[in-house]
């Protein structure tokens, strides 16, 4: 019934003659809470320095985040920040995470490609030389670039979280092909791959990527609590972040904003009373 | 410039600049001495809002102009590098998408008061056909801007709508392959769509001029919809409307600060984060907000080139809306039956755009298998955006005409200072005399 809909749709709209489209479904993203929630709410600078460190160690062995640098990691709210490098380009704990990691470079003198350490004005490099090279390491689909992750989806962080949180082993009936993995917080349509009864599909779908993380795989600086839960708490954060460096300025500019205008808008209505206050109408 | 000039030149400077070009002359007649009917409610400080929004998009538009590069590889990167890199880029970008919105809110309210009051009926219907152009002009800048980030939505909202008007015939695919600059939307159609960004909102700025010069002459309509008889019904512009429409401008400010400070993404759509990727079609292709009832109607005929005809001519009524409506009696506060024909008229427009922003076979009421009906289930979003469209129609096309010759309005005031007098709780008496004179 949906497909016939959608197919209507297309007639109506004369979209393009594009992929057959499906109907998706997915579990709703778990009701998690954040720092950074509400016209108050900060990063918990801690909390993205673990994120940073679940990107660092697992997620950007197959995923880019082209839009960030590592001075990014030492401005003014970021993980790193610290007041007294206001140039983050100064800041010798970005320097060194840079430092750490290894990027591709010219040779100005010979023009051969070299590979050299990092410094924060680099940007966080790719971990794949372009998307076919992306595509053959990942039984052919593209691990997305992660900059702006948490705006591109419903849902933001908490759609993260609940994804990297909520694989599940396949319920009884359900047979995926080989290289895919159930998550039901993964948007999808599993009818074709479901052998039980067509009224209980399950919800959610089949993603290319394996459950990325494993309680204990990435160790804290700080000893925090490790479980799968606490990592993909961390990294939902950083991401996050990430999507918008700028959201604590945002808010900060905001509040300002919004006690100018209040304050300038009581003024103008008592002008308008005084103004107006032998007029009848 | 509607003819009562009260300026007199002060200075010798003044005089010599008034005989030659009389600029101070047309600002004081046309925001201070302006006399306006007095009983103005709050429904009509949407015309300065609006005048503020489009300075507003103007000033943000230009600054955003000089980070942004209309290229299909890096656009999408450019928007994101105003963002983290440009200073208080991040603001200027978000006053300036959410700014749209919030240019679309205002020009509707702007619109609904107008019906109400019966504004757009003679003598202002240049007036009125001049707003339509406007908002006609608006549309298309807003289109042309949403395609720029080049996001998912952008560009496949940008395939849907130049298709559109490739259903239209003889000329259609012309029109189209002139839009695309090629021949599919790609590098050539986002720069023609960059300058065309550019260029509308000067030209919005021209008609926005025709507008208020179409308003001075004639002047406002007020709430009883009685024409201005005396100077009792009026008071210079400044100072009281200047501040009415200031406290009211500040207040939309209030509103708009809320969304680009604290919701900057709510109006948007998340998978406009998403670079464009031509290959992959968006599960739901929709509008922003503000254009979804037209999208609605569109989706309701099953024939695509009449769906196209319909959506215009959901518009293009509006031009020919002072010669639909026949009644004598401007405001809808006289006219209760026909009062009701209008809440419910925004009704329709509203579940035209619920209905824009759902898929048409999707339920109306959850869980209720209702019967098929022609060519769909009746509980489909689908039917209710064909009963909503309906009555779109009918109410400017039968409605209107009709009412007007057959409704018993209300008895009208005598002047707009009649009913003010008579209020219980007015002003001490005589102090309508000359309101202007007091300060």
């Amino acid at each position: 019934m949906l497909r016939k809909g959608f197919a209507f749709a297309a007639l109506g709209l004369a979209l393009l003659a594009g992929p057959a489209l499906a109907a998706t479904t997915n579990e709703e993203p778990s009701n998690v809470h954040w720092s950074f929630e509400g016209p108050f709410g900060k990063f918990d600078k801690e909390q993205l320095q673990r994120g940073y460190k679940v990107y660092r160690e697992v997620c950007s062995a197959c995923h880019s985040m082209n839009l960030m640098y590592f001075r990014n990691l030492g401005q003014k709210g970021g993980p790193f920040y610290d007041p007294k490098y206001p140039n983050p380009n100064n800041n010798p704990v970005v320097k060194s995470l840079a430092h750490d990691i290894t990027v591709k470079d010219i040779d100005t003198d010979t023009g051969d490609v070299i590979s050299r350490p990092a410094i924060p004005a680099d940007k966080f490099p790719a971990p794949f030389a372009n998307e076919y090279a992306a595509r053959a390491s990942n039984g052919g689909s593209l691990p997305p670039d992660l900059s702006v992750m948490a705006k591109a989806r419903e849902g933001g962080p908490a759609y993260i979280y609940s994804l990297l949180s909520g694989f599940k082993a396949p319920p009884a009936g359900l047979t995926l092909q080989a290289g895919k993995y159930y998550d039901p917080y993964f948007a999808g349509d599993l009818t074709g791959s479901w052998h039980g009864a067509a009224s209980k599909v399950p919800e959610g779908g089949a993603i290319s990527m394996p459950p990325p993380l494993t309680d204990g795989k990435v160790t804290f600086d700080d000893g925090h609590a490790n479980r799968i839960k606490d990592e993909a708490y961390d990294v939902s954060a950083f991401l996050a972040w990430a999507a918008e460096p700028k959201m604590e300025e945002r808010k900060a500019f905001g509040l300002g904003a919004m006690i100018y205008l209040l304050i300038f808008s009581g003024l103008l209505y008592a002008s308008y009373k005084k103004i107006w206050k032998n007029v009848a109408h | 410039m509607s003819g009562h000039s009260t300026y007199e030149p002060k200075t010798g400077l003044e005089r010599w600049l008034d005989s030659r070009l009389p600029i101070i002359r047309f600002a004081n007649d046309t925001i201070v001495t302006f006399p306006t009917p007095k009983n103005l409610n709050y429904w009509w400080t949407f015309g300065g809002v609006l005048s503020l929004m489009l300075g507003l998009q103007i000033v943000t538009g230009i600054i955003l102009a000089m980070h942004y590069v209309p290229h299909v590889d890096y656009a999408f990167n450019s928007i994101q590098r105003i963002k983290r890199d440009v200073n208080y880029g991040w603001l200027i970008q978000g006053m300036h998408a959410n700014g749209a919105s919030m240019f679309f809110l205002a020009v509707y309210i702007h619109m609904f008061r107008n019906l109400y009051y019966g504004s757009y009926k003679a003598p202002r219907e240049v007036l009125w056909i001049l707003g339509c152009v406007i908002y006609l002009l608006m549309m298309a800048t807003a289109f042309f801007g949403y395609v720029l980030p080049w996001g998912q939505m952008s560009f496949h909202g940008a395939v849907v709508i130049t298709n559109l008007i490739g259903a239209l015939p003889i000329i259609g695919p012309s029109i189209t392959t002139w839009l695309w600059g090629g021949f599919a939307v790609d590098d050539p159609t986002l720069n023609r769509f960059f300058s065309l960004h550019y260029l509308l909102p000067f030209m919005i700025a021209g008609v926005v001029a025709l507008h208020v010069w179409a308003l001075h002459v004639p002047g406002n309509n007020n709430p009883t919809g009685v024409n201005v008889k005396s100077k009792e019904d009026t008071v210079p512009f400044h100072p009281y409307y200047t501040v009415k429409d200031g406290f009211a401008i500040s207040v939309f400010l209030i509103m708009y600060a809320v969304f680009v400070f604290y919701l900057p993404d709510a109006l948007g759509d998340a998978a406009n984060y998403i670079q464009a990727n031509p290959l992959q079609t968006p599960q739901h292709i929709v509008p922003e907000w503000y254009l979804l009832p037209f999208y609605a109607i569109l989706r309701a005929v099953p024939n695509k080139l009449m769906g196209v005809l319909l959506m215009f001519g959901a518009i293009g009524t509006l031009f020919v809306l002072p010669w639909l409506d026949t009644s004598k009696v401007r405001s809808m506060r006289y006219r209760p039956t026909m009062r009701l024909y209008y809440f419910i008229f925004i009704l329709a427009c509203l579940v035209l755009g619920y209905c824009g922003a759902h898929a048409p076979d999707d339920m109306v009421i959850p869980g209720v298998a209702g019967p098929q009906f022609l060519d769909a289930n009746l509980n489909s979003i689908v039917w209710l955006s064909r009963i909503a469209a309906l009555f779109y129609f009918v109410y400017f096309w039968v409605i209107t005409p009709l009412m007007g010759l057959t409704e018993t309005p209300l008895p009208e005031p005598e002047s707009i200072s009649t009913p003010v007098l008579s209020h219980p709780a007015s002003a001490p008496a005589g102090a309508t005399a000359s309101p202007e004179k007091r300060g």
